[in-house]
């Protein structure tokens, strides 16, 4: 199966990835052999087999939803790993365009 | 014999007698990793200082009577494991300075017995690779030649056991990655049962096949951390009740089962393979054992669908890494280019070609052709090992093809990379437990290592006949 360099540029679009023009080149090769290596699947019959999405067969695990409570030195310690920070405030590139009517 | 070669059982008994303090253990392993970590590159991050006062608090505590099984012990821990106030980059550069403010669940179990954290070990980089040559901190060597890897993703942790650097170690095994580079170091690697150990805290890669156990020095070793990391926990909703089970085999005597297709499959090398027969050779004299040929017919088909699901499930996993919470930010024109160029910088060629595998695997063209027919090869490779495990208790398989290929070797060939671990994923993909024991060394002196695999869940029957099987 034969990957195209716009279908690549698309996945990696999708993947949040800034891909340089040999990493484009590079992946569109790699993932065609990946993908035609696992046309061995087709070999085998599935049609009255189901999926197995995991193994444990749990189902709809709970629990209540309650604040834990967390020592003031840990909480300061979760925003020291902060990238960018005002105070205790997380800081990050505006999420909408302001002139996109 | 120096003290830091000593096993867990071992060392329990020195610091119960007095023979030598948990410093001067502690001690004993920084020493040998000063002297060795710089040529095998085992260690991303070494706690000194914090691990000899970690040392002396658990002196106290052996002083005054509250010694456990695990207290004033130096342990290493693969680096995608959060352990607090450490810092924890499952060596990529995006985590390159992130410090968790908790320890993973099973750290924490470790730690409240008081064992003493000695420091972080290298890997491939989220756990991507078979070879320890995909980490961002460099490839890790290993100490049985050093022109040859450790084997991956965890190769670090093997490489520090295998070197006495640590008296054991917590890894993380995906579809091989403690048993495969365990093997290739000649030491004791678990791989427990999908659900029995928390993940909470372990950095995800594939949420379906993830678990966490330990490598060790010796089966013993490796039963005493994985009672102790066991159990449910509510902050892992994957995890199981698993009830006491008494230890009862299918027969009268315990059946194992040799799968054919583990032995054919092209490209295995000769010394490997012989070495393994000749160890069931030795072991079918024990009168307790009956060794039995059994078959597993979808085996090829295991790598081609590990590699989908993983690459899907990890492409979706690895989304939350994006650089706003912690990690190492990129500047960006916009937030889409903040997260694409972080991403960019701080992930390596092959955590980027996972990502790309699975995200083209679930896009609308893809889905169906790829992801959903790999799911449903998946359950028939299950229903494979279902079958096979009502006639017999065991399986035994060579955990590699091979023994540990030269550095650079298979670099530019990912196909055969990915075969590396052909004898290891199967069991992942249907969530079995799996133990690879150093039998031998080759005519070059490198370690083979024999895959023990047992039925689901039953984990305590695997540990206890390994050890039946080995000191045979």
């Amino acid at each position: 199966m034969k990957l195209t360099l716009k279908e690549i540029e698309k996945i990696a679009t999708l993947a949040r990835l800034n891909l340089s023009a040999e990493e484009k080149k590079m992946y569109t090769e790699q993932l065609s052999v990946i993908f035609d290596y696992i046309e061995m699947l087709n070999e085998v019959n599935t049609d009255q087999v189901s999926e197995t999405y995991q193994v444990t067969g749990l189902k709809d695990v709970v629990r209540e939803d309650e604040v834990a409570f967390w020592e003031e030195e840990d909480k300061q310690k979760l925003i020291n790993n902060f990238p960018d920070k005002m105070g205790n405030l997380l800081k990050v590139k505006a999420v909408f365009d302001n002139n996109d009517e | 014999m120096n003290i830091n070669e000593l096993t867990i059982k071992e060392c329990y008994d020195g610091l119960k007698k007095g023979d030598f303090t948990s410093v001067e253990l502690t001690q004993a392993c920084l020493a040998q990793i000063k002297k060795r970590n710089k040529e095998l590159n085992a260690f991303i991050s070494v706690f000194e200082k914090e691990a000899l006062v970690e040392a002396e608090r658990a002196d106290e505590m052996i002083k005054s009577g509250k010694q456990q099984i695990l207290t004033g012990i130096p342990f290493c821990v693969k680096d995608s494991i959060s352990t607090k106030d450490g810092l924890s980059t499952a060596a990529a550069k995006i985590l390159s300075n992130y410090v968790p403010p908790f320890d993973a669940t099973v750290i924490r179990k470790i730690r409240e017995q008081g064992a003493v954290l000695i420091g972080k070990n290298n890997c491939d980089t989220f756990g991507h690779g078979a070879s320890n040559e995909n980490s961002m901190y460099g490839p890790v060597k290993n100490p049985h030649d050093i022109k040859r890897v450790s084997g991956g993703s965890s190769g670090g942790t093997a490489v520090a056991i295998a070197d006495n650097m640590a008296i054991f170690g917590i890894a993380e095994d995906t579809g091989g990655s403690i048993r495969q580079p365990a093997a290739f170091c000649g030491v004791v690697g678990l791989r427990p049962s999908y659900g029995i150990n928390s993940r909470f805290g372990v950095m995800p890669m594939a949420s379906s096949f993830d678990t966490v156990g330990p490598i060790t020095k010796s089966v013993t070793d490796a039963k005493i951390i994985q009672e102790i990391i066991a159990g449910q926990d509510f902050l892992d909703a994957t995890t199981v009740e698993v009830k006491n089970k008494k230890l009862k085999v299918k027969n009268k005597k315990l059946k194992v089962g040799i799968p054919q297709e583990y032995f054919e499959i092209e490209g295995i090398d000769e010394e490997v393979k012989k070495i393994i027969e000749n160890k069931i050779k030795e072991i079918s004299k024990n009168k307790d054992l009956e060794i039995v040929s059994v078959s597993l017919p979808m085996t090829k088909y295991a790598i081609p669908v590990y590699y989908i699901i993983v690459s899907s499930e990890d492409s979706s996993n690895l989304a939350r890494i994006d650089a706003i919470r912690y990690g190492e930010r990129k500047e960006g024109s916009d937030l889409y280019n903040v997260y694409a160029q972080s991403r960019a910088e701080g992930m390596n060629e092959e955590v980027k070609r996972r990502i790309m595998i699975g995200t083209c695997a679930l896009s609308a063209d893809y889905y169906d052709i790829s992801f959903r027919k790999a799911q449903k090869v998946r359950t028939l490779i299950i229903q494979d090992f279902e079958k096979v495990f009502q006639e017999v208790d065991l399986l035994i398989t060579p955990t590699t093809p091979t023994p540990a290929f030269k550095l650079g070797e298979k670099k530019d060939d990912i196909l055969s990379m990915y075969l590396a671990d052909i004898f290891v994923s199967p069991a992942a993909v249907a969530g079995l437990p799996a133990i690879s024991i150093p039998v031998g060394l080759t005519k070059k002196k490198l370690p083979v290592g024999m895959q023990i695999i047992g039925s689901r869940l039953e984990d305590e029957k695997l540990l206890s006949f390994s050890n039946l099987i080995i000191n045979y």
